[in-house]
């Protein structure tokens, strides 16, 4: 019986684990090839969610009522919508301000997402309130011994793993990866040798908006409940986590996300009221780590940056 | 040839700006209908948009400082003869009170992130300490009036648990570390039910030497607003604060908050210590936003986690980027435009913060230095380097 609740604590640790390594890839992205905070990335994580949720509904108003299809659909969706808010952020938005003071770049995009957020309260329909997510996956489970695991989780866990392997082997197998390590590693001359730097960085933050999609959605299709001001605690902890593996490291920044989510979990279970004070102790982790830490834990990996 | 380029500029720009500013306001706190209220937006933003393009605001801002200590005077003369004229109506005194808190909360604010360059996205969160503070010890027992200076220091003391991160951090990372306090800040209070939850706290009235603030009086024939109290006692407040901030600018102490602003690296080359002068920085700053805080509190009679959220933060950040960072009187002129302009355009009210995270986009984009870029140190009135 005990060894149930042990696995269902550790399946909710990994399911956050992996929402958090997915956003903060995206920081960590961002940071390598252009050395800036896209503090609006948690935002973009929930418009995922919205966008996810909005394509399942006029999918059902339109008579798909085949799970897989919608579920395909939503993902294809809410991906190529984030896709491309991500390419007009970098265009019009952050490549704008190269050159401008950090500051500037910083209250740039912070007021980004607060735009997205107001945006999604004041014009999503009834977008204040929280909204139910469906759950699309079969629900049923697996009995292994003792222990029952949910056929949808194991899904939602696999696929999260597979898109980040495969965000790792586009960085490191590929041409685009190649090309965007080589910004990253030195920008001028990453231009010398004929690499379209505004090309590369618009791309770069259609994958990294990409995968706050995919996020997006596994997080609303675990919790089944999703709320326009979800993105401010993930942009935290995601930044929060980036920074802990090391900015500009993707393998730092997966560590990270795992070492929040775990410390979160133990908190939910270990601390009296734990649960209720869930969030107010994920916030005060942030402050301690970043206070103890502020170049990250893997500091030979950690570029300085503070 | 040297006489003439000292000469001392003349008294009457600033004046005429004082008056054209004062009718400006009286005329937009007093009309009602909507479309009238948009007439006259606009027409004050074409007019500020022209005096700035033909230098008349840099003229009008020199005439000001060569005559500082008459046009001080003069001003708060005018504001006050401005609620004079509201002197009946509740709901205009309360605005103008509300917009001095606001003041009040930037001026600290400005310490930290004007002058010293420390990022402080907890603004509200140091509000709520304050306002809280009011609320839990405002029962009977002490004077109400020490109630503004303990909610100050209540706020100098949480705000020192941040103080380790602040000086170990910069830029991005002191950004994120107090967004994660003021959210951590309102969802502590929402969760916890000894400060009343989601449901918030009742504070007691302001009271003066058995003076209730909370109670209309008669003036000779007049009758006049409980509310204009709270605007009196705000304004003396905010001439208070605003005599320290300047005092402290034109000092070595502001000269040293600016050293360690723009450069990090030389300053303690020169013997600045940047250590000290951030905390100082920052903690001064945060007494004079608790003290807001309290008062806010005070006025309000009720408060809720809601009046602290993260989105305040970022409005309390809106008023200085837009007024011009380190800038005194662009708080003043933000502060008002901030606050005023959603509660006469109900228009747009439910989207404010959407409207000025965009017109910051924009301001950050096109123009940087926001509406009164702030001008350099001129240490004594009528002084030029």
């Amino acid at each position: 019986m005990s060894s149930d609740i042990l696995v269902q604590y550790l399946v909710s640790g990994l399911m956050l684990a992996m929402i958090y390594a997915l956003v903060a890839v995206g920081f960590t992205l961002f940071f390598g090839v252009l050395d800036i905070i896209h503090f609006a990335h948690g935002d973009v994580f929930m418009v995922g969610a919205f966008v996810a949720l909005a394509s399942f509904l006029s999918l059902s108003a339109a008579g798909v009522s085949v799970p897989v299809v919608q579920l395909l659909l939503m993902t294809v969706a809410s991906i190529a919508a984030l896709a491309l808010l991500g390419i007009l952020t970098a265009r019009y938005l952050v490549l704008p301000m190269k050159g401008a003071p950090a500051l500037n770049v910083l209250l740039m995009t912070m007021m980004l997402g607060t735009i997205l957020r107001e945006s999604v309260r004041l014009f999503y329909p009834e977008g204040a309130n929280p909204k139910a997510f469906p759950s699309l996956l079969p629900t049923n489970s697996i009995e292994i011994g003792e222990i029952s695991l949910r056929v949808d989780n194991i899904i939602m866990l696999g696929f999260g793993a597979a898109t980040i392997i495969c965000v790792s082997l586009l960085i490191n197998r590929t041409r685009l990866g190649l090309a965007i390590r080589a910004v990253a590693q030195d920008e001028e001359t990453a231009k010398t040798m004929g690499i379209n730097y505004t090309l590369v960085v618009m791309l770069t933050f259609a994958v990294g908006s990409g995968l706050a999609a995919i996020a997006g959605l596994i997080s609303g299709l675990y919790y089944n409940e999703i709320n326009f001001s979800m993105g401010l605690l993930l942009g935290v902890i995601g930044f929060s986590a980036a920074i802990t593996g090391g900015l500009g490291n993707i393998y730092g920044a997966i560590l990270g996300g795992i070492l929040f989510a775990g410390l979160q979990t133990i908190g939910a279970v270990a601390l009296p009221f734990g649960s209720a004070y869930k969030d107010v102790f994920a916030f005060a982790v942030v402050i301690i780590i970043m206070t103890w830490r502020p170049t990250g834990l893997i500091s030979t990996l950690s570029s300085e940056r503070v | 040839m040297s006489r003439f380029f000292h000469r001392k500029l003349s008294v009457l720009p600033s004046i005429i700006a004082l008056v054209v500013a004062m009718a400006y306001l009286a005329l937009i706190l007093h009309v009602e209908t909507q479309s009238m209220i948009i007439a006259l937006l606009t027409g004050g933003a074409i007019s500020f948009f022209l005096a700035s393009r033909f230098d008349l605001v840099s003229m009008v801002r020199q005439s000001y400082s060569a005559h500082e200590r008459v046009m001080d005077i003069l001003t708060a003369l005018a504001v006050v003869a401005v609620s004079a004229v509201y002197h009946e109506n509740s709901f205009v005194l309360f605005m103008m009170a509300t917009v001095l808190v606001y003041v009040i909360a930037c001026l600290g604010l400005n310490l930290q992130f004007g002058y010293a360059g420390m990022l402080n996205f907890a603004g509200a969160a140091m509000l709520g300490v304050g306002g809280y503070t009011a609320a839990l010890l405002g029962n009977g027992q002490i004077q109400t009036i020490f109630l503004l200076p303990l909610g100050g220091l209540a706020a100098t003391i949480i705000g020192s648990i941040l103080l380790p991160p602040m000086l170990r951090t910069h830029g991005h990372y002191s950004a994120v570390i107090t967004i994660a306090f003021n959210l951590l800040f309102t969802t502590f209070l929402e969760v916890y039910s000894g400060f009343g939850g989601t449901q918030g706290l009742p504070v007691v009235s302001m009271s003066l030497f058995n003076f209730n603030f909370n109670e209309d009086w008669q003036l000779g024939s007049f009758q006049i607003a409980f509310y204009a109290n709270y605007f009196l006692l705000g304004f003396v407040l905010t001439i208070i604060v605003m005599t320290v901030v300047r005092r402290i600018e034109r000092s070595w102490i502001g000269l040293s908050f600016d050293a360690v602003r723009l450069d990090e690296i030389s300053s303690p080359c020169f013997g600045v210590d940047i250590a000290l002068w951030k905390a100082i920085a920052f903690m001064s700053g945060n007494f004079i936003i608790g003290l807001a805080g309290a008062f806010y509190a005070l006025m309000l009679g009720y408060i809720a986690p809601t009046n602290f959220s993260f989105s305040d933060s970022l409005i309390l950040v809106t008023i200085i980027i837009l007024g011009g960072l380190g800038s005194i009187w662009g708080i003043v002129l933000t502060a008002a435009i901030v606050i005023i302009l959603p509660e006469k355009l109900q228009a747009i009210q439910e989207y404010r913060f959407l409207l000025y995270a965009v017109v910051v986009t924009l301001v950050l984009l096109f123009r940087p230095g926001g509406l009164l870029p702030r001008v350099p140190r001129i240490y004594l009135p009528g002084w030029r380097p």
